[in-house]
């Protein structure tokens, strides 16, 4: 009980942070969280079309979406509010994004003293089938 | 694998660019583009910032960069009507933008085989001896993706 009211308290003080990026708002991110814990969205807007054939979410969208679900679950996992450093990323299309809210999770693969490795996973309507996934190091405040 | 695109198809591929929603959305450029490779330019904007404290664009905005450069670089060596899209994408971060100063993104497509389109790129302010990203992307070619030119697949 107590714990839930911590983890309530810590992710509303995240997704608050998450408010303040600029960049959040224009394509459209936001911090949520439901039973399985922290959940990145991006909701769906035409201006982050990328493929109007398709159509199709731009990649660009689809791999700021994977990084900001991995520095905010990175920023639950480890209870600081400094924002680490993102030193790269790989991301893996493996689906077309369609005009549609997406959502995203982070998983810490590895918490060293330095450096954490994130992997991030996004997904339209079955988490069963991504759309696009991306592992992610990151450097601690 | 094909032949030099001609200076028309060149144009076309440029035409399309300009429609893309996102591209728009963030006020992309190309300043300058040949077959196989090319540069894209984006203004500093503080709505693109990630890192409010010390006006940092988000990393976001260099994916985004980068990833079209690439794919349109990856579509210069293909043959009208084989669709383009992204497989993989990897980028270093190698310094936080600087605030205030335009980003130019360049990429190169250095090999195209009958399914696959590499790429390598950077992103810089003007002085490609220093970067503030550097890319490897691998696009798809003649599947789900973009098409331009011939028929729609």
């Amino acid at each position: 009980m107590g714990k839930n009211t911590n983890e309530g308290k810590r992710a509303a003080t995240i997704a608050r942070l998450g408010e303040t990026i600029p960049y959040a708002a224009v394509i459209g991110l936001e911090t949520a969280r439901d039973e399985a814990g922290p959940l990145t969205v991006l909701r769906y807007r035409p201006s982050n079309i990328g493929n109007t054939q398709i159509p199709a979410l731009h990649g660009g969208v689809v791999g700021a979406l994977l990084e900001h679900a991995a520095i905010f679950h990175l920023l639950h996992a480890v209870e600081d509010d400094a924002f680490p450093k993102i030193v790269n990323i790989s991301i893996d299309y493996l689906r077309p994004c369609r005009c549609a809210d997406t959502f995203a999770r982070g998983t810490l693969v590895k918490q060293g003293r330095r450096i954490a490795n994130v992997r991030a996973e996004a997904w339209q309507d079955d988490p069963a089938k991504p759309v696009a996934a991306a592992h992610v190091h990151l450097l601690m405040p | 694998m094909t032949d030099a695109p001609s200076a028309k198809r060149l144009e076309r591929l440029l035409e399309v660019f300009e429609t893309i929603p996102h591209c728009r959305e963030l006020g992309l450029r190309v300043v300058d583009f040949e077959p196989g490779s090319g540069t894209i330019r984006l203004d500093y904007q503080e709505r693109l910032v990630g890192n409010v404290e010390f006006g940092f664009v988000h990393g976001g905005v260099i994916t985004t960069v980068l990833d079209t450069v690439a794919g349109l670089a990856a579509f210069s060596t293909v043959e009208e009507g084989t669709s383009v899209a992204t497989l993989d994408l990897r980028i270093d971060y190698l310094k936080p933008a600087t605030p205030e100063m335009p980003i130019f993104g360049f990429a190169e497509c250095y090999k195209t085989t009958r399914h696959v389109a590499f790429a390598r790129g950077y992103a810089h302010h003007g002085d490609s001896a220093d970067l503030i990203a550097n890319c490897a992307a691998t696009f798809m070619l003649g599947s789900a993706g973009y098409t331009i030119g011939g028929e729609k697949g």
